[in-house]
């Protein structure tokens, strides 16, 4: 059990970052806190993807040629590649995750500047005087 | 076949993402005429495919090759009868919000900023077109992102005079980004299990290796992840507040077809990639999706009758219409599904009139939405309000009206599949809706006015269309037979994935 367990240690790692960001985006009260928990949480996905596309003592998906025939050069076949598609996939997730995390702090800038606090308690109290008094849109 | 219709797939999807990069560049004065241009290309398109597509038979289905690559190894758009109608229903209610999206930012966003806004309005409907287009899993991923970031951005445009919306569009950034990482993770499980990523080939794999857990594991995170962008009941916390607070235009645009695209993927992943694991769609729909849908149907109706802000009002009844979509689906039958695809179109046109009609109201009354402040408008503004009215007897489902077949076509299905139970509470809230319906109606017709009783000025781009979605309603109420068929063929295609 604790062989596999050690043996598996990124996936271990992965799932520790994951709930450690979840724990954040959810707990804490500070809207940058909660991005840089978003941020955590997303990458504990890229690493599990790139984990998934490892291969012990695999190398580059680059074809390795062994040798020349009459017809060119041909791959050899007893080198182990890694699977490329993973990484290929989170180069595409990281940038959306840049992108949300933009958009998220630019939101963050507008909400201090409307609100003067980025802590969401403060700003809930400050909503809900808004409500109280009966400004609406 | 004429050649060029074998690249209709792409040309829906592209088109608005491609003009939405100009509309961005160019001055802002042009927005406006080219987000109508992509969206009417598009809807045009999107007509064209369909009706190319009720001439065919049910299994019939299209596949576009990006790029030329062959699937499984590049992306495929795939289009069967189900993706026809959920692609109509996108582009053709965006047509219809983007006609009258005009008028109703005049009031909210300032003419300078309009160039961008319509620039991620374009990438909101271009991305919500390929989100249903697409058949490779990681791909549905990059458009839920598209389409996500950009109506966050939409929806923060509010904040321009109400400051709440900023706090809604962060709230729904948080919530939509860790949505679609949960589908993600999924994701990762299945191709970690099959070695794929098209949805086509993933329905042939998965059942290879259904004794293994991470399939079950990649299935609870995707149908988890696609429920909070679909806004089911109890993820739906975000939708409220977010529809609330934007600019008028922009809660047209997302009631009326945001969440149909994720509903639409929500049966496409339980129905077509985990369709050929044997009982597994059934049990999560019985088990998992029918007691959310009621639990939503009952407090999305209870909490419109309480709301005091029409447009919170309506955006909670969106709560409790996406339950009865999911109820139709959860049924798990074919008469389930065409009852949930039928309301799919059903409920766009409805909330999308009422949207666009409670915008020109509120813009009578200072864009205010209280329901204090809408005291009288309705018979100051008779175009508008009746439209609005048309379309509020559509929600409660009035017979000759189109709500009023979504339900029967419902509960048909409710007690085909001998659910009796949940017939009378699909009934119950019925009843319940037309309380806050009458609500409305009282404040508007019934409530002595607070500044006078003269006629207010109506605004053509706002009553037009309002009154094709109105008429729309009316239309589909008495003529069914075009939903209710091309709904037939769409839950044909999803029960063939099914055993």
């Amino acid at each position: 059990m604790l062989d596999q367990l050690l043996s598996h240690w990124n996936y271990i790692i992965v799932v520790l970052l994951m709930m450690i960001g979840l724990f954040i985006v959810i707990s804490s009260m500070n809207l940058v806190k909660k991005l840089i928990g978003l941020s955590l949480f997303q990458t504990s996905v890229f690493l599990f993807y790139i984990s998934l596309g490892k291969i012990e003592g695999g190398t580059a998906p680059i074809i390795i040629t062994s040798g020349h025939g009459d017809h060119g050069s041909y791959p050899s076949h007893d080198i182990l590649y890694s699977n490329p598609l993973p990484h290929v996939l989170i180069l595409t997730a990281i940038v959306v995750g840049v992108a949300t995390t933009a958009l998220g702090l630019s939101l963050v800038l507008r909400i201090k500047a409307s609100f003067n606090s980025i802590e969401e308690d403060e700003i809930l109290a400050e909503k809900r005087v808004m409500k109280s008094e009966g400004r609406s849109s | 076949m004429i050649d060029w219709i074998k690249h209709l797939p792409a040309i829906i999807v592209v088109l608005p993402l491609l003009v939405a990069v100009i509309a961005a560049l160019l001055p802002a004065r042009f927005g406006w005429v080219l987000a109508l241009l992509a969206t009417a290309g598009s809807a045009l398109a999107s007509v064209v495919m369909m009706t190319d597509f009720m001439t065919r038979w049910a299994g019939f289905r299209m596949s576009y090759h990006l790029g030329g690559w062959a699937p499984p190894w590049g992306i495929e758009f795939s289009v069967d009868h189900a993706t026809a109608l959920v692609i109509m229903v996108i582009s053709g209610l965006g047509f219809v919000a983007t006609m009258s999206s005009k008028s109703l930012f005049a009031n909210e966003i300032s003419s300078d900023d309009l160039g961008r806004v319509y620039g991620a309005w374009l990438l909101t409907f271009g991305g919500l077109l390929g989100l249903v287009m697409t058949a490779d899993a990681f791909n549905l991923f990059v458009f839920f992102e598209i389409s996500s970031l950009a109506s966050v951005t939409l929806v923060a445009m509010g904040g321009g005079y109400d400051k709440r919306a900023l706090i809604a569009a962060f709230n729904y950034l948080i919530i939509g980004a860790i949505g679609a990482t949960f589908y993600v993770i999924g994701v990762g499980f299945c191709y970690a299990m099959t070695g794929t990523l098209n949805m086509l080939d993933l329905a042939v794999r998965l059942p290879e290796v259904n004794d293994q857990i991470p399939v079950y594991i990649g299935l609870a995170f995707m149908v988890t992840g696609v429920m909070v962008k679909a806004a089911i009941f109890p993820m739906h916390f975000w939708l409220p507040p977010s529809y609330g607070h934007a600019p008028m235009a922009v809660t047209t645009l997302l009631a009326a077809v945001a969440t149909k695209a994720s509903l639409y993927i929500l049966v496409r992943v339980l129905m077509t990639i985990f369709g050929g694991i044997d009982t597994l769609p059934q049990l999560i729909l019985q088990w998992v999706l029918i007691p959310l849908s009621l639990m939503a149907i009952l407090l999305g109706t209870i909490l419109a009758i309480y709301e005091r802000d029409a447009k919170l009002m309506l955006a909670q009844s969106s709560i409790a219409q996406i339950g009865y979509i999911v109820l139709g689906f959860g049924m798990g039958s074919l008469a389930g599904l065409q009852a949930g695809f039928i309301h799919i179109a059903n409920h766009a046109m409805i909330k999308g009139g009422m949207f666009i009609g409670l915008g020109g109201l509120a813009m009578a009354v200072a864009g205010k939405t209280k329901l204090n402040d809408l005291a009288g408008v309705g018979r100051r503004m008779p175009f508008t309000a009746t439209g609005f009215l048309i379309c509020g007897l559509s929600l409660i489902g009035l017979p000759l009206t189109a709500g009023f077949i979504s339900k029967l076509y419902l509960i048909t299905a409710v007690i085909e599949a001998g659910y009796w139970q949940i017939v009378a509470i699909v009934l119950f809230s019925s009843a319940l809706s037309v309380i806050y319906l009458w609500r409305l109606i009282e404040v508007m017709w019934f409530t002595p006015s607070n500044s006078g009783d003269g006629r207010l000025p109506e605004q053509v781009m706002i009553y037009a269309p309002l009154w094709i979605l109105a008429l729309a309603n009316i239309w589909f109420g008495i003529s069914a037979s075009t939903i209710t068929e091309m709904s037939y063929g769409a839950a044909q295609v999803l029960m063939g994935g099914m055993t």
